[in-house]
């Protein structure tokens, strides 16, 4: 009864994750501590910070990253399950009610031009977000707190060989990623013996 | 017979949906839009489903709703593949990675956290991810350009600047976009009336 109990908590302290959360990323990180450690007092500050360390190096969107780990650690695989779907579901139900509406009114010529406003920002959203994972892969550091002599030579070669390889070979995206990093990684260890 | 047909195919798309999402799932370091680059290498360029401004409304439109970037993202495009069904397969390929992997480490993220040669291969990894989102930033800014409508080059710089310098939310650049949108319609139609 009391592992049910539990599971519906964590089933509804993720719907209001995945439904308040707006921007995705690091705008759901106070949410699920509001949620997690204050209201319902299932992680301690400490595993909470793990959480988010971990998250940060695990492939995945936060939400679902940090899902999984509370789900994992308070209540096994059903948990897992519980609270991935419970930060799922606002998502899916909203953007499938968005979807048909955009694939119904999309090319109603006043909706293209309105759209077309939109497009440019995207780009430009896209364009930030890369610049602050390359600054990232050159300095490791955020751009505040830049220092110019830790430039990072290995990881600049890998950049530009991996634009390389994408622009003129149209080598596959997923195959640059992790060939980057088996490159680099083995390079490090080699350096460092 | 045409309609097993259209199963056949429907049933090759949802596979392609699956398998392409839980790829592309599994190396998305580092936020939401870099699903969205993946998403358009993948579902623009390598097998032409849908054309790369239907990818920039489909990231415009799950930037602005609640959730996860990739989910939202993930249930437009399968939606628009495959109606609902697509929609929720394509989520499920999208959310089983990150499941999976915290599911495993969750017990071992001690030894995962202070590991050196992990910790290295992250690092470096962003270097490749940089890479690829370039590689879209080039290509998607080169059709601006061809569009040749200087509103929408100045309004591509000023809010890179803004978001990326001066650390405006993304939200708030969309909403101050659609304006603007709003605004150069009904613009538009004035000055085809005064015509």
């Amino acid at each position: 009864m009391e592992k049910w109990i539990l599971l519906l908590k964590l089933f509804f302290s993720f719907i209001q994750v995945g439904l308040f959360s707006v921007g995705g990323g690091y705008a759901a990180i106070p949410l699920i501590q509001y949620q997690i450690v204050e209201v319902h007092g299932l992680l301690t500050m400490e595993e909470f910070s793990d959480l988010i360390t971990i998250a940060e190096m695990t492939p995945g969107p936060i939400s679902i990253n940090s899902a999984t780990f509370v789900g994992m650690r308070l209540a096994g695989i059903p948990g897992v399950l519980l609270c991935s779907i419970g930060c799922v579901i606002p998502a899916f139900i909203i953007c499938l009610i968005l979807a048909r509406i955009y694939y119904k009114y999309r090319n109603v010529s006043g909706v293209q031009t309105v759209l077309a406003a939109l497009r440019p920002a995207v780009v430009a959203l896209i364009a930030s977000a890369g610049m602050s994972i390359l600054l990232l892969a050159l300095f490791k550091a955020e751009k505040e707190d830049i220092v110019f002599a830790d430039f990072r030579y290995i990881e600049a070669i890998l950049f530009a060989g991996g634009l390389f390889l994408i622009r003129k070979y149209k080598v596959n995206a997923v195959i640059v990623i992790f060939g980057t990093g088996i490159v680099g990684t083995i390079f490090y260890l080699l350096l460092s013996i | 017979m045409e309609n097993m047909k259209t199963e056949q195919k429907k049933s090759t798309i949802l596979k392609q949906l699956f398998i392409s999402n839980f790829l592309l799932s599994s190396c998305t370091f580092g936020g939401g839009f870099v699903i969205v680059s993946l998403m358009k290498k993948k579902f623009c360029e390598e097998l032409q489903w849908i054309s790369e401004d239907e990818m920039l409304d489909i990231t415009a439109i799950a930037q602005s709703s609640p959730g996860p970037i990739p989910v939202n993202a993930s249930v437009i495009l399968g939606y628009r593949m495959a109606g609902v069904t697509g929609a929720f397969i394509a989520v499920l390929g999208t959310i089983l990675p990150p499941m999976i992997i915290i599911s495993i480490i969750s017990y071992y993220y001690v030894y995962f956290k202070e590991n050196r040669v992990i910790q290295i291969a992250l690092q470096v990894m962003r270097a490749g991810v940089a890479a690829v989102i370039l590689d879209v930033v080039i290509n998607l800014a080169e059709k601006v350009w061809k569009t040749k409508r200087k509103l929408y080059l100045v309004m591509m710089i000023t809010a890179f600047i803004a978001v990326w310098i001066f650390d405006i939310s993304a939200m708030l650049v969309i909403l101050v976009c659609l304006a603007i949108g709003v605004i150069d319609l009904l613009l538009d139609k004035k000055g085809r009336q005064e015509h």
